[in-house]
């Protein structure tokens, strides 16, 4: 966004009034600060109206892939690091399926992708597109293994070829899907661009050589009309993936340089090394990871890595407040009780189950302050435990009477024990202490 | 051609340096000395500014082991019986960097083992390993005062790493640390001030800010490395930006990874439990490397692998 001074030195400087604030300068402040609309001033030029629109366009070009439910959208992005607001388009996983595959297989690796799914805290995590790649170099088996693909699966879709003729035959069986060109490089441009342009889908420009050819790749598939584009940056190892992907992520948000202002696709390759690539673009800038092939047991990492990177900052993760069974706890299982700060429930967690020992764990909600702050600020109280106690129906499951209080908190002890009527136990300080202090019970 | 341009940053500070170990003409007998930190730039960015040398991955290994990980266990074998042929395996096999030997057999709590004890089993390992140590107590307060003196007296100018110092207690490891040119770890919890207030704590006891590495506290992989992630990274800006107090290298333990229940158990439906855990300390490691770490204590040494091969193609220390 530029600067007031920046905007006041387009407006007409008549000072009449008629956009409701006193003088053009009083103006230019609104809307510096996104209060006021530029159509407000009848006298504004067209010149204005358009450097004004180009500067106030998001730094990276939201990108969108795919059609309903499961869209993916990309770039929007306006930070370098996640403290200082947020990431707020998490990276995509896809994984590619060669056309070359018989059908049989073709089918069974597609099932086998979506069936790599995992649940944990309450969000699902999965792949989220498929990429065809076309090894038989056969454009009529690209095209059919693009449609076999998309009757099996509602995720979008990633063309992967360099061949137009190819590349324009899926398109034709499956545009309304809208999947991504991969794509367009130096030798294949316009005829990309033009395929692209017909079917209104998204576009990955690829160029190794280095960040100025891409950038010129870009404005030529800009002048051919497209601009629904992704960057592929094709670095050789890590160090140049984190270089360029910085640079990108840098120029655009905090240069006000738009040449390459768009989301970015890794092309991670399988193996170690590709996780290792996909794990480094969901740290660092990466819009869209295609795999040639990935693990399940590689999958679950990447997949909660992302969950924790791409988690809001300014909003403590919490957990559901309610009354958790551990190490399979029944009737006769104390009541250990924590917050729903989750940083502090898994610590209360693990080393409960590292105890071994039965035990309920009763997540009091604390509005995800942690157990002193939440004591200090008046969230954890007898009433609240209370609260959670009933709300959760905790007394029903957990029939020993025996409640144990963080020592953090053991002063509310006596308070607590009369509004719940149970024996209060003073736990550990430290989480860390609850092994042996349940062992000990 | 459209010209990008290149956005460098112009920081104003920089990492310090910390020496481990010590050769024999430094009167250790260490073959090799590690420097670590240095660095003038966020994490890998050469473009922006230097980052000098390599991070570092530490072998863990501990003097008596109670509810260690299955997995490891498998990986290391009857070694983890004995420190010695466990941190002789880390170095010949797995190319540690270094070792950290946690003296966990002094708790008072449990095997209660006397200061003396856990200072000769520094000294037989400093015999069997040439690399630098890094050596922690048990955690428990009281005792790692007594343990920490006794290590840092028998193995004078060797220049160990001591962990750690917290603002709770902080003089006696510090004063073990100074009386015998160790380095040592100040530890906070989760929190840029906090890491800068115990670092302020100790210089003004006299401790030197080259012989200062920061543990931040390393959150793992799901349960709140989102936490510990931006932690550092402000951390490592604000050092950038010039506040002198955080111009240390960062330490961080990735081994609290294996406290996660997806690096131990089985996930009804789903495979590879072995692999999926070894990528758990790894994962942790990578981001604790890329938010600006510059030795992790590592526990697998499958992990360690990874890692370190993330670190070659990251150019480490190029």
């Amino acid at each position: 966004m530029p600067t007031a001074i920046e905007i006041f030195k387009l407006l007409p400087k008549k000072n009449c009034g008629k956009c409701n604030f006193p003088t053009c300068l009083a103006f230019a402040m609104q809307l510096a600060n996104s209060k006021a609309k530029l159509e407000d001033c009848p006298y504004v030029s067209e010149e204005a109206k358009s450097t004004l629109a180009a500067s106030a366009a998001p730094p990276i070009r939201l990108v969108k892939l795919g059609v309903g439910a499961g869209v993916i959208e990309m770039g929007d992005e306006t930070e370098l690091y996640r403290h200082e607001k947020k990431f707020f388009h998490p990276t995509a996983y896809a994984v590619e399926i060669p056309d070359s595959l018989p059908e049989g297989e073709l089918e069974a690796r597609v099932r086998g992708i979506m069936g790599m799914r995992f649940e944990r805290v309450g969000q699902v995590l999965r792949f989220d597109a498929i990429a065809i790649s076309n090894p038989s170099k056969d454009p009529g088996r690209f095209a059919q293994a693009a449609e076999d693909v998309a009757n099996l699966t509602e995720l979008p879709l990633v063309l992967k070829s360099r061949d137009a003729e190819a590349t324009k035959a899926a398109v034709a069986r499956l545009g309304a899907r809208r999947p991504l060109i991969y794509g367009a490089d130096a030798s294949n441009l316009p005829a990309m661009c033009t395929i692209a342009k017909g079917a209104s889908c998204p576009l990955v420009v690829s160029e190794p050589t280095g960040l100025n050819q891409l950038a010129d790749l870009v404005s030529k598939a800009r002048s051919a009309g497209v601009e629904d584009l992704v960057l592929e940056l094709g670095p050789k190892d890590l160090r140049e993936q984190l270089e360029r992907s910085t640079i990108v992520r840098k120029v655009s948000v905090k240069k006000t340089f738009r040449g390459l202002g768009y989301p970015i696709l890794v092309d991670a390759g399988k193996g170690e090394g590709g996780v290792l690539k996909g794990m480094l673009a969901t740290l660092k800038y990466g819009s869209l990871v295609v795999f040639e092939d990935i693990s399940e047991a590689q999958a679950l990492p990447l997949f909660v890595l992302r969950q924790n990177i791409f988690t809001d900052p300014q909003v403590p993760i919490q957990v559901k407040p309610g009354i958790y069974p551990v190490n399979g706890a029944g009737e006769d299982a104390p009541i250990l009780f924590t917050t729903n700060f989750s940083l502090t429930y898994f610590t209360v967690l693990a080393d409960i189950e590292k105890s071994k020992v039965p035990a309920w764990l009763l997540v009091v909600d604390t509005e995800g302050l942690s157990v002193m702050t939440a004591f200090s600020a008046g969230k954890l109280t007898p009433e609240s435990v209370v609260k959670g106690l009933e709300s959760s129906g905790a007394k029903d499951k957990s029939k020993c009477g025996q409640l144990v209080i963080p020592g953090m908190v053991s002063r509310m002890s006596g308070k607590l024990q009369e509004a719940t009527g149970m024996k209060v136990l003073v736990g550990p300080k430290e989480s860390s202490g609850l092994p042996k202090f349940l062992k000990g019970l | 051609m459209v010209e990008v341009p290149t956005p460098k940053e112009r920081w104003s500070g920089k990492i310090g340096s910390v020496a481990l170990g010590a050769t024999p003409e430094e009167g250790g007998t260490r073959a090799t000395k590690l420097v670590v930190g240095g660095e003038a730039t966020m994490p890998f960015l050469y473009f922006e500014g230097g980052m000098p040398n390599r991070p570092l991955i530490a072998g863990e290994v501990i003097d008596l082991t109670t509810d260690f990980p299955e997995i490891v266990r498998r990986e290391l074998g009857a070694a983890i019986d004995d420190p010695v042929t466990w941190a002789k395996r880390w170095v010949e096999e797995f190319h540690a960097d270094l070792i950290c030997l946690k003296l966990h057999s002094t708790n008072p709590e449990e095997a209660n083992r006397s200061a003396e004890e856990a200072a000769a089993t520094v000294k037989r390992m400093l015999e069997a390993v040439k690399v630098p140590l890094i050596v922690y107590g048990s955690g428990h307060e009281e005792k790692d005062a007594k343990v920490l003196e006794s290590v840092s007296n028998l193995a004078p100018k060797e220049r160990l790493l001591l962990g750690h110092a917290e603002e709770s207690a902080y003089k006696t490891a510090a004063a073990a640390a100074m009386s015998n040119d160790h380095a040592i770890i100040s530890f906070s919890n989760l929190d840029v001030n906090l890491s800068k207030q115990i670092i302020i704590l100790l210089t003004d006891f006299g401790v030197k800010k080259e012989k200062i590495v920061l543990d931040p506290l390393a959150a793992a992989l799901g349960m709140g490395l989102e936490y510990s992630y931006s932690v550092m990274e402000r951390i490592r800006l604000s050092a950038l930006m010039g506040d002198s107090m955080l111009q240390v290298p960062m330490i961080c333990d990735t081994t609290s990874a294996w406290k996660a229940k997806e690096a131990t158990e089985e996930i009804p439906g789903h495979d590879g439990l072995e692999e999926r855990a070894v990528w758990w300390e790894a994962t942790t490691g990578l981001a604790a490397m890329l938010s600006g770490a510059d030795i992790l204590i590592m526990r697998s040494p499958g992990s360690a692998r990874i890692v370190k091969r993330a670190i070659d193609e990251l150019g480490g220390g190029a």
